[in-house]
């Protein structure tokens, strides 16, 4: 042992010295609601964080030019690179928490391998994590994911809707009997989440579930698609990210399987999985989560407040992208939140623990969609301490070559299959995490 | 002459082969670990611990780990995030069902388990060497990977290995301060024991195989034993710093976070640190761990605006010149220029 330690608690205390420099700046300003914004504008699922990161950042910033704030209460927010990497998302959680005279309002990571570890942490640091429709299904129970907001919609609300929908078109899921789908997924949590329900709800219909995984990124899939061609799937179902969207359709063009029969979840339908393709990604289908691609009210707002006064995180024409459209979603439950909690707390800047309080109490009904300006982008929204969720609803759309045409019909997941399967799954992660669970009826005033 | 070791003579064989010989060098270092553990624990941030110092210290100790294999008996591996990922589920495992079990033993356990499955995939270096040795330890990071997602069982059936808290005779290691502390001795431990293998004869069986191993045969060094120690101590460290990697720093983790990066990672650390030194895998962990994170800062801290995304590519890239750069002007790494620089130091002001 000689002089290891020192170099690098040396090179250590080198950094510790830039840090703190940069955080004196912040604790001055007093009037303020800070939001940090994990993002991933580089690495192989930059195309999608990218409209994803600009629809959110554009909304905080809407919201300071138009209303001045929440109530007078002005935001700031900060960008951290994430790369889509686990280990880097934690040291954008570490370094943002803290900001701000509150700290952190709540993270949104949109990667299911940094929610997880986030999860963990926000236990201790007391700052609620939403996760609009993606991280854990489970972690709809609130009492055991205290600080998990899966709000609109998880993993299994999607199966669940694309197996409805896929009986609705055979006439009936009583139809599905025999039929084979094939769910091509990344192989990762994230893919591997349907899994659960697409199974049990096999044993309910009868039809058979050819499981397809596709290594991260996701850019080689010869030999899933061989796969397809051999086994002749009724219906393909696609759950991936990124580039691997993009890929998929590719690879069904090359294998000749037809894009009418495939159905990607909500994270495998936006602009940027399906223009590589060309012409042939039309037919196409994927799920939209609450918001799809176009533009409303909002969005006017976006141009007036924002980009014409060049101030614009984005491309002016990519305004109302599906992804884009998803960011602000995101970005406004996380804001309604916040105004929820200052009907409780007052018109200050307020802590993760009191938001969470006006996340639990999200109400956002069809009135407040429509003075939001969302209409049609937002389906209504209600939470309580136990359910985290507070609805899920989802339609189908359809790529036509040229843009996203919303199919009729509005899905909603049928929870007397998915709620025994979320407690079951809570308790068990309670008990592994040796997690006291909260009582709601004790909390509620 | 920032110190002049003459006079310092040795009359005993114990006092020749003492770890550190030189009386200076015994005081800085104790004082250097009593200010790691006694002032740094009051000084430092959160933040400072839980994104830099944290895992510098654990990725220090998978350093060292490789470093035992691919430093010090030259036989190359690409896979050794896998052998931390199995340290880390069998720890998971073995929290989960035999949760009597005090996590030390676990920890030393879960070490056992990755230096089982390291030996296994070092079997290969007996009859092969160099490149095609790191391709079939390639050929263990993917197979491993796979294991971890498909295998169910191994993360209970759950989409994350998700561990309790990590607890020590009722004390529970949550708070930053406190893993940092139960990190830094795990450390110490680790580094002493290294230290003391390499210069043992198992170390120096290690050396002999990587400088000649047709003449270390013929001192009569049975290779098998050599290589295979090498692969067991080395994935041993390694599980210990998986494990540790999942519980302390990560608290869950999907099977992604020990991927082939990791393991390019690793192998970078230890070029850039320093092949064959134990202290050219802490230069290399904290190069690795400090500069990105370092460098993604600095616009924002002299107060250039600049996009997230610019930022990090300007970090890829000008992380990726320094790399070239070490290895073109340094290329016995980060612990050679500091060997340069004591010399340097012991002569100043009057080079000869």
């Amino acid at each position: 042992m000689d002089k290891h330690l020192k170099i690098g608690l040396a090179l250590a205390a080198l950094a510790a010295a830039g840090s703190l420099a940069g955080e004196a700046a912040y604790a001055q300003q007093a009037k303020e609601q800070f939001f940090p914004v994990l993002v991933y504008r580089t690495g192989p699922y930059a195309p999608n964080g990218v409209p994803f990161a600009n629809g959110y950042v554009d909304y905080l910033k809407l919201v300071n030019a138009r209303d001045g704030g929440i109530n007078g209460v002005k935001i700031a927010f900060e960008e951290c690179e994430t790369g889509y990497a686990t280990d880097r998302g934690v040291e954008c959680y570490e370094r943002l928490k803290g900001k701000g005279p509150t700290g952190a309002t709540v993270f949104q990571p949109l990667s299911t391998g940094i929610t997880f570890a986030l999860t963990d942490k926000s236990f201790g640091d007391h700052i609620p994590l939403i996760t609009a429709g993606y991280g854990r299904a489970d972690s709809v129970d609130g009492t055991v994911f205290g600080w998990n907001f899966p709000l609109g919609g998880t993993y299994w609300d999607a199966a669940d809707i694309l197996i409805q929908h896929v009986g609705k078109k055979e006439g009936g899921v009583a139809n599905l009997k025999g039929k084979k789908i094939a769910l091509v997924y990344h192989d990762s949590p994230y893919g591997k989440e349907p899994i659960a329900l697409l199974q049990e709800r096999a044993k309910m219909y009868g039809y058979d579930l050819i499981l397809l995984p596709v290594t991260h990124p996701g850019v080689e899939q010869k030999a899933t698609w061989l796969q397809i061609r051999q086994n002749r799937p009724d219906y393909v179902f696609l759950w991936g990210w990124g580039v691997m969207n993009s890929t998929a359709i590719k690879e069904a063009v090359a294998t000749g399987y037809p894009r009418e029969k495939m159905y990607g979840v909500w994270w495998s339908g936006a602009e940027p999985d399906v223009t590589p393709a060309g012409e042939g990604a039309k037919g196409y289908n994927a799920l939209v989560f609450l918001a799809p691609a176009g533009q409303g009210g909002v969005h006017k707002d976006i141009i007036k407040y924002v980009y014409d006064k060049g101030q614009g995180t984005g491309k002016k024409e990519e305004i109302g992208d599906v992804l884009y459209n998803r960011g602000l979603t995101a970005a406004m439950m996380a804001v309604e939140g916040v105004k929820r909690a200052q009907l409780k707390y007052g018109k200050k800047p307020l802590t993760g623990q009191q938001v969470r309080w006006g996340l639990e109490n999200l109400a956002i009904d069809d009135a407040a969609i429509k003075r939001l300006g969302f209409t049609g982008f937002m389906s209504p929204i209600a939470t309580s301490c136990v359910d985290h969720e507070g609805g899920s609803a989802a339609q189908v759309h359809t790529w036509d070559g040229t843009k996203w045409n919303v199919q009729p019909g509005v899905y909603h997941a049928d929870q007397q299959v998915i709620k025994p399967m979320i407690r079951a799954s809570a308790e068990k992660y309670a008990q592994e995490k040796k997690l006291s669970k909260r009582d709601c009826a004790k909390e509620a005033d | 002459m920032f110190f002049r070791e003459n006079g310092q003579f040795k009359s005993t064989y114990r006092a020749d082969q003492q770890l550190l010989p030189i009386l200076q060098d015994r005081v800085f270092m104790a004082g250097l670990v009593a200010f790691a553990f006694l002032v740094v624990p009051f000084v430092a941030s959160d933040y400072l611990f839980l994104s830099l110092v944290i895992p510098f210290l654990i990725l220090t100790l998978a350093a060292i780990g490789l470093n035992l294999l691919v430093g010090y008996c030259g036989q190359i591996s690409i896979g050794h995030a896998a052998f931390m990922g199995v340290g880390a589920y069998a720890a998971y495992n073995l929290v989960l069902r035999l949760p009597f079990l005090n996590f030390l033993v676990v920890l030393v356990l879960a070490g056992f388990v990755a230096a089982a499955v390291g030996m296994l995939f070092g079997i290969p270096s007996l009859r092969i060497k160099g490149l095609y040795l790191g391709v079939a330890t390639l050929a263990a990071q993917f197979f491993l990977d796979w294991v971890f997602a498909r295998v169910k069982w191994l993360t209970n059936y759950a989409p994350s290995a998700s561990p309790p808290p990590v607890e020590l005779f009722g004390w529970t290691v949550d708070t930053p301060v406190r893993k940092y502390l139960f990190l830094l001795s795990v450390l110490l431990v680790f580094t002493l024991l290294a230290k003391n293998l390499v210069r043992g004869h198992i170390g120096r069986a290690w050396m002999a195989t990587r400088d000649m191993d047709v003449a270390a045969e013929v001192i009569g060094i049975r290779p098998i034993y050599a290589k295979l120690t090498a692969f067991g101590v080395s994935s041993f460290f390694c599980g210990v710093a998986g494990a540790l990697w999942g519980f302390v720093h990560l608290g869950a983790w999907e099977p992604l976070a020990f991927d082939l990066n990791l393991s390019l990672s690793l192998l970078f650390m230890i070029i850039i640190g320093g092949m064959g030194s134990i202290l050219g895998a802490y230069f290399g962990a904290a190069f690795f761990v400090v500069l990105p994170i370092l460098l993604n800062r600095i616009p924002g801290m002299l107060g250039f605006e600049m996009s997230t995304a610019t930022a990090s590519h300007l970090e890829v890239m000008i992380f990726g010149v320094l790399i070239v750069l070490f290895l073109a002007l340094e290329p016995h790494g980060l612990a050679r220029l500091w060997a340069i620089g004591k010399q340097k130091l012991r002569l100043w002001p009057f080079p000869y």
